[in-house]
């Protein structure tokens, strides 16, 4: 059967799982289309990630509810259908790794190859370690591995069987944070060369900006927001969502220059300067925080400052916020200022005043995105 | 009488040991699987029932198996029609007797070894695809190794040492039912101190000798896959 001619999503996750003790945790959220996609459950701590994780594994029993992935069944509580993980073709790589210690880095990686002849083994084998550039590592055992080799035969073992569905544990949080920043890029541009829909838990929104094509925010439990994860940013569709998220403005920029360690992008119809952060692609998502952004009446070259973003803008609107406003601008693209209720009165600022954004360009906080 | 030692005791025991823990590892295994992942709330009955010969006297555990292997017994009256000989005071029936005696020395090392092998490890292999029995034989067993050497051991170094289930289920016949410890209990009975001793030295040097080989290997090799 055909996948790409089933009408409907490719996955579709209505389902609830109830723990003794009154915890419940519902996992609704799907994604559109088979192919590549990286679908990021972004949440704190506790709020059922993980869970949803093993729900679609088949780990979890779903309790209220159904999971269908390309056409099939694969858990529907009603009809009393639950397929055990070894019927779901998925890959599964949990947060620890849980890399088999009394076997090779080979017969790991050939550990779920079981219906295939030893030639074929070898040869996926060997594949699978060029692939992740674990290349002569074959014969040690996990033990003698750094973490991040351990994480890349996780990765491998996941993908041996070339599964219809990558499931991604907090793939990167074992690792120290210089081999998290470096290994982000080279794990997305693998999942891209895999062609496999992806679904990847993490709690750090640096990492899921860089990783992730549709974010699911997951709060005590629920689903918050699901969709593509510019929109999810862009409009958040409570206060909840918008403190899980961050406060900060989230957009994605066009990088159109990088000289001397300073990045010039393209953000809708405005130009921001920030510090490169070193690896950077076509394309970035630019994050300013609203207290970094300062509002100024008219928008002159501004001699004698170090400020290197001055941006003509325009108020949409105000939000009075305790002794702060948070002001809404439209600076080419949607940008917020958060400023003192006492400077907002200075300056009578009003919905539809034009007035200058201005930012240092130290302030300006840039996470490549291919 | 002067012998130096009954030799055919000693084989006997032996032979039964043998026997006795090929047979518990075989029922041991499932057994102690089920109690390692069993989440039936029932399970503490069987966990009870398997740890009793711990506590009971062996003459009340062999008091109830002569009971229950007697010609008017279910079990006696189907092993006498399917084998036309009846099991008390026989080698068959002491066997039977010795696995259950020996039952939580081999059940209680496995069930605990394979209780910790981490859950994660298990659930990965799953989502490889490998079933259920072949996960047990792939990761739970090679990762239980010393758990099932403690006790195959255990088991066999108990079964050469009964006493009291072998003395109320086997009697003390000459090449069927007379073990080294019935046979050292005959000869103190007699009088008999140098064959008694001679025995008696050889039965604790190798209990001793097993014991501590096992020991040794579990501390060299916790695990032996990290050695280069």
């Amino acid at each position: 059967m055909d996948a790409h001619l089933i009408p409907g999503p490719y996955l579709q996750a209505v389902a609830e799982r109830c723990f003794p003790g009154g915890t419940t945790i519902e996992a609704h959220f799907e994604i559109p289309r088979p192919g590549f996609s990286v679908t990021v459950l972004f949440g704190p701590s506790g709020s059922g990630k993980t869970t949803t994780l093993r729900l679609l594994a088949g780990l979890e029993r779903v309790d209220r509810g159904s999971i269908r992935v390309g056409g099939a069944v694969w858990s529907n509580a009603e009809r009393h259908i639950h397929l055990p993980p070894q019927a779901r073709d998925l890959g599964f790589l949990p947060q620890a790794y849980h890399l088999f210690p009394h076997l090779s880095v080979a017969a790991n990686l050939s550990y779920g190859l079981t219906s295939q002849g030893p030639q074929a083994r070898q040869a996926r084998v060997d594949e699978l370690l060029a692939l992740l550039d674990l290349t002569g590592l074959g014969e040690r055992h996990p033990g003698q591995l750094s973490g991040g080799q351990q994480q890349r035969v996780a990765l491998g073992r996941a993908l041996a069987r070339k599964p219809r569905l990558l499931l991604l544990d907090e793939p990167l949080s074992a690792l120290d944070r210089p081999s998290q920043l470096r290994l982000r890029k080279e794990l997305r541009d693998l999942l891209r060369s895999l062609d496999i829909p992806t679904i990847l838990v993490t709690h750090d929104r640096a990492e899921a900006l860089q990783l992730g094509d549709r974010l699911v925010v997951m709060d005590q439990g629920r689903v918050c927001q699901s969709g593509d994860i510019q929109q999810v940013f862009d409009r958040p569709t409570d206060p909840a969502v918008a403190t899980i998220l961050g406060v900060e403005t989230v957009v994605l920029g066009r990088v159109e220059a990088v000289t001397e360690g300073m990045a010039t992008l393209a953000v809708g119809t405005a130009r921001i300067f920030a510090a490169d952060p070193g690896s950077l692609g076509q394309h970035a998502f630019v994050c300013i925080r609203g207290e970094d952004v300062a509002v100024e009446r008219g928008c002159g070259p501004g001699p004698g400052s170090t400020v290197r973003n001055r941006l003509p803008a325009r108020i949409t609107a105000l939000h009075p916020e305790g002794s702060l406003v948070r002001i809404a601008l439209d600076a080419g693209f949607p940008l917020e200022s958060l400023v003192t209720r006492q400077a907002c009165a200075d300056l009578h600022l009003t919905e539809g005043d034009r007035v200058c954004a201005i930012l240092k360009a130290a302030a300006v906080h840039l996470i490549p995105h291919d | 009488m002067a012998t130096l030692m009954d030799w055919e005791a000693i084989r006997l025991s032996l032979w039964l040991a043998s026997l006795t823990t090929a047979l518990l590892l075989i029922l041991g295994l499932p057994l102690a699987y089920w109690l390692a992942f069993s989440r039936r709330r029932w399970k503490f009955l069987v966990e009870a029932v398997v740890a009793m010969p711990l506590v009971l006297p062996p003459t009340v555990l062999g008091f109830y198996l002569l009971m229950a292997m007697g010609p008017r017994s279910p079990l006696g009256r189907a092993w006498e029609g399917l084998f036309g000989s009846t099991l008390p005071f026989s080698f068959e029936g002491l066997l039977i007797a010795s696995v259950l005696y020996s039952l939580p020395f081999m059940i209680q090392p496995l069930a605990a070894a394979f209780a910790s092998v981490d859950r994660g490890l298990i659930e990965a292999s799953w989502c490889l695809g490998v079933s259920r029995p072949r996960t047990f034989l792939r990761v739970i067993a090679p990762l239980s190794w010393a758990g099932i050497l403690t006790g195959l051991v255990l088991s066999f170094a108990h079964t050469l040492g009964e006493f009291g289930v072998v003395l109320m289920v086997g009697g003390n016949l000459p090449g069927r039912t007379r073990t080294v410890s019935i046979a050292i209990y005959d000869q103190v009975q007699a009088m008999d101190y140098a064959p008694a001793a001679r025995t008696a030295a050889l039965l604790l040097g190798v209990s001793f000798l097993v014991l501590a080989f096992t020991y040794a290997l579990r501390r060299r090799q916790r695990k032996p896959w990290t050695l280069i």
